[in-house]
C-alpha cells in the first residue's frame, strides 16, 4: 500500500515537472496560435545557466533558479522581437520549419560551448535523499518540485483569470483586431507572454536536470513529451495541460513500475486513447478559431 | 598583362607540382579515424581522438620510414554515415587502416567494406562480441562486454551476493551484459530476483529503482550507456537504496573515469569489473594519466586507452611489415601481438583477433579528494567468452 503512495508521489512530481516545462508551449500554441518547437531549447538554456552558476560560480541553488528563469525569458523576448514576430502571420508549416531549425542550432551551439556530456547541478545537501512519512518514501527533491510547481500553477491561474493583464491577454487572443481597437497593445502583450513562457521553460529545465538529465540533446529528446502534454490537455487554458501533465506523469511512472516491459508505451497509449475520445484534448475548444 | 598572368599561373602550377612530388615520394601511410565527435556518444570520440594525438606526439609520426597521417571523420554514431565515410576514406583517400568506431552498429556497418577492400579495421571502442566475427580484417583493442560481465558474475557469486536484481538498457550491449552476467552468476549459485530492461532513451529511473528496492536484493547489477550512469547513481541514492544495504555491481562502463567525479559520493562503494581504471597502479599508467591530464585537462577513461592501444597496434604492425601496407600482411602481423598497455599486459588473440586482457575488480573510493575506481582483484588474461561456439 505504501508503495502505491510512493509511486503516486513520484508520478505527481514527474507530472508537475512536465507541466512547468510544457506550459509555456501551451501558452504560445494555445493562446498565441504559434507552433514553437524550439520550446525545449529555452528549457535547456535555463538548465545550463543554473548549472554554470551553481557549479562554476558557486551560487546557491535557490538563487540560481530565478536567474534561470530570467535569462531564458530575456533570450525569449530578444528572439521574439527579432525573429518570431515575423512568423506570427505565416502558416504553421513555416513556423514548424523555422523553430525546428532554431532547435538544431541551439543543440549544436550548446554542444560546441559546453561539450556533449551530461552535466549535473550540485544540490544542497538538504535536498538529497528521501524521508519516511508514515511509511511512504518521499524524495526531498521531488517534494520541492511539487511545492514550487504547485505554487506556480496557482499563481498562473490567478494571473490569467483575475488580473487586468490576464484579461488583456485573453482579449488579445480571442480577437486581436478588436483588442487593439480597444487600445490594448497586442504585440506587447504577446511579447510579454512569450517571454514568460520561455522563462517558465528555463525554470523547468533547471529543475529537471536532476531527474531527466541535462545534455545538448534535451530539446529534441523531450519535444515529444511537451507536445503530448499540450495535445492531450488541449491548449485553450492552463488547467487542461496541468491535468494532462499529472495524468501522464502518474501514468508513466505507474506503468513503468507495474509493467516494466510495457512501461515506455503507457504514456503513448494514454495519449491515443484520450485523443480518440476527445480529439481536441481534455479541455479543447471545439470551435475552430 | 595577360602574358604576365599566364606566366604567374604557370609558375604557380610548377610550384604546386613540386610541392606535391616530395609528399608523394615520402608516401604517407593514411589512417581513417571514424569517430562520433558530435551527438550523444561524442565523449567516446573525443577521448579516442585525444589519445591517438597524444600517442603520436609521444612517439613521433614516422614509422618504418613512412609518415603517418590520420584523417579524422565524424559519423555521429550513425551507422549510415560510418559506412559512407569508410567508403570515401578507402576509395578516395586510399587509407591503409580504418579505425575508431564508437558504437557496435557503426563497427558492423564498416565490416563488409573492410573485407572487400582488405583494409584492416581497428575497433577502438565498440564492445559487442560478434564484431570481430563479421570480417577477417577486424581487430579490436577495446574490450567486449562479455569479458567484464562474466567476471563480475563469477565474483558476485563467490563473494556473498546471493540475490541480484538487474537493470540494463534495452539494446545490444545491454543485453550482452545481462546475459553473460546471468549465465555466470546463476552457474555460481546466485539468483536473479528481478529483471528490468529500461528503454535506451530513459528520462527517469525512479519507477524502475522503486521496483529494485521492493525486490530487496543483495545487489543491483547495472548496465546503462556511459552518460546515464550519473543519473542512475544519483537517483539510486535519492531513493535510499544505498541505505537499504543494496550494493551496485556491474561492468565498469557505468563508472567511467571521466564521469565518476560528477556522480558525487553516491558512487562510493560501487563494485565493478573492468579493463581499465585511471588509478591502475603501474608506472606506465601513471605517466599516461599525467600526460593525458596535462594535454587535455581531464582524466583518461577506458575509451582513451582503447584508442591509445589501437594506434600502438597500428605502429607496431607497420614496424613488423617494414612499412608495407597490404591488408593480409598487416593482419598477420597483428595476430598474437603482446604489449604492455596503460591498462596492464594485453595481447591480440591470434584466432579471433579480439583483445585478451586482465579484468580488474574495483571499488569506488576517495583518493586525494577525488573518486577513483581502486582495483583490488585481478583476473588475468581474460578472453572474450562471447564468441559463437564453433
Amino acid at each position: 500500500m505504501t508503495t502505491l503512495f510512493t509511486i503516486l508521489f513520484d508520478g505527481v512530481a514527474y507530472g508537475m515537472l512536465l507541466f512547468v516545462l510544457a506550459c509555456g508551449l501551451a501558452v504560445t500554441l494555445g493562446l498565441m496560435n504559434f507552433v514553437n518547437l524550439a520550446h525545449g531549447a529555452f528549457a535547456m538554456t535555463g538548465g545550463y545557466v543554473c548549472a554554470v552558476l551553481v557549479n562554476n560560480s558557486g551560487w546557491p541553488f535557490f538563487a540560481a533558479l530565478p536567474l534561470a528563469f530570467v535569462v531564458s525569458a530575456v533570450i525569449g523576448v530578444a528572439l521574439e522581437r527579432t525573429l518570431y514576430r515575423h512568423l506570427y502571420t505565416r502558416s504553421h508549416l513555416d513556423q514548424v520549419l523555422f523553430t525546428i531549425g532554431l532547435t538544431f542550432m541551439s543543440v549544436a551551439a550548446v554542444d560546441y560551448i559546453m561539450g556533449s556530456s551530461r552535466i549535473f547541478i550540485k544540490l544542497p545537501a538538504a535536498l538529497e535523499g528521501q524521508f519516511d512519512f508514515f511509511g511512504v518514501g518521499i524524495g526531498r527533491y521531488r517534494l520541492m518540485i511539487i511545492v514550487i510547481c504547485g505554487l506556480l500553477t496557482v499563481g498562473l491561474q490567478l494571473i490569467l483569470a483575475k488580473t487586468r493583464f490576464g484579461s488583456r491577454l485573453r482579449a488579445a487572443v480571442d480577437d486581436p483586431r478588436a483588442a487593439s481597437g480597444l487600445g490594448i497593445n497586442v504585440p506587447q502583450v504577446f511579447a510579454f507572454t512569450f517571454a514568460f513562457g520561455c522563462g517558465l521553460a528555463g525554470l523547468g529545465g533547471a529543475l529537471s536536470a536532476e531527474i531527466l538529465g541535462l545534455d545538448p540533446y534535451f530539446p529534441l529528446k523531450f519535444m515529444i513529451y511537451f507536445l503530448i502534454v499540450v495535445t492531450v490537455g488541449g491548449s485553450s487554458s492552463i488547467t487542461g495541460p496541468f491535468l494532462a501533465s499529472l495524468l501522464l506523469g502518474i501514468g508513466d511512472v505507474a506503468g513503468k513500475y507495474y509493467v516494466p516491459k510495457m512501461g515506455p508505451f503507457v504514456i503513448y497509449t494514454i495519449m491515443i486513447v484520450i485523443l480518440i475520445w476527445r480529439p481536441n484534448g481534455l479541455f479543447g475548444r471545439t470551435a475552430a478559431r | 598583362m595577360s602574358i604576365r598572368r599566364q606566366l604567374l599561373l604557370a609558375a604557380g602550377a610548377v610550384a604546386g607540382v613540386l610541392a606535391v612530388i616530395p609528399a608523394k615520394a615520402q608516401d604517407a601511410v593514411k589512417i581513417g579515424l571514424i569517430l562520433p565527435m558530435t551527438g550523444g556518444q561524442a565523449s567516446t570520440g573525443k577521448q579516442i581522438d585525444n589519445a591517438v594525438k597524444l600517442y603520436m606526439q609521444q612517439k613521433g609520426d614516422t614509422v618504418a620510414g613512412r609518415k603517418i597521417e590520420v584523417i579524422l571523420k565524424d559519423d555521429g554514431a550513425v551507422p549510415d554515415n560510418t559506412k559512407r565515410l569508410a567508403q570515401e576514406l578507402i576509395v578516395n583517400d586510399k587509407v591503409s587502416f580504418i579505425a575508431g568506431f564508437g558504437v557496435t552498429p557503426a563497427a558492423l556497418a564498416a565490416a563488409p567494406l573492410a573485407t572487400q577492400a582488405k583494409v584492416p579495421e581497428i575497433v577502438m571502442a565498440a564492445g559487442t562480441s560478434i564484431i570481430t566475427e563479421r570480417s577477417p580484417y577486424i581487430v579490436r583493442t577495446s574490450f567486449t562486454l562479455a569479458q567484464s560481465s562474466t567476471i563480475i558474475g563469477d565474483w558476485a557469486a563467490k563473494n556473498g551476493i546471493k540475490k541480484v536484481a538487474t537493470l540494463t538498457s534495452d539494446y545490444a550491449p545491454g543485453n550482452d551484459a545481462l546475459n553473460f552476467f546471468k549465465q555466470n552468476f546463476t552457474a555460481g549459485g546466485g539468483e536473479i530476483v528481478e529483471e528490468v530492461k529500461v528503454p535506451l532513451q530513459n528520462p527517469d529511473f525512479a519507477p524502475f529503482l522503486q521496483r529494485m528496492k521492493d525486490a530487496k536484493p543483495d545487489a543491483v547489477f547495472v548496465f546503462v550507456p556511459a552518460g546515464q550512469g550519473g543519473n542512475f547513481m544519483k537517483q539510486y541514492a535519492e531513493r535510499g537504496l544505498d541505505k537499504a544495504g543494496i550494493k551496485v555491481i556491474g561492468p565498469g562502463d557505468v563508472m567511467d573515469d571521466d564521469l565518476l567525479n560528477g556522480m558525487g559520493d553516491a558512487a562510493l562503494g560501487t563494485v565493478t569489473a573492468h579493463l581499465y581504471s585511471a588509478a591502475h597502479p603501474s608506472a606506465m599508467n601513471k605517466d599516461f594519466v599525467a600526460a593525458y591530464k596535462k594535454a587535455y585537462n581531464q582524466r583518461p577513461g577506458f575509451m582513451a586507452v582503447g584508442g591509445y592501444d589501437g594506434i600502438h597496434l597500428i605502429y607496431e604492425a607497420l614496424k613488423k611489415t617494414g612499412g608495407k601496407t597490404d591488408g593480409d600482411g598487416l593482419i598477420e602481423a597483428m595476430k598474437g601481438m603482446k604489449w604492455e598497455s596503460p591498462r596492464g599486459p594485453i595481447s591480440i588473440d591470434p584466432e579471433t583477433r579480439d583483445i585478451v586482457q586482465n579484468i580488474y575488480i574495483r571499488k569506488v573510493e576517495k583518493v586525494d579528494g577525488e573518486l577513483y575506481n581502486v582495483e583490488f582483484a585481478t583476473f588475468e588474461a581474460v578472453k572474450d567468452s562471447g564468441k559463437t561456439k564453433k
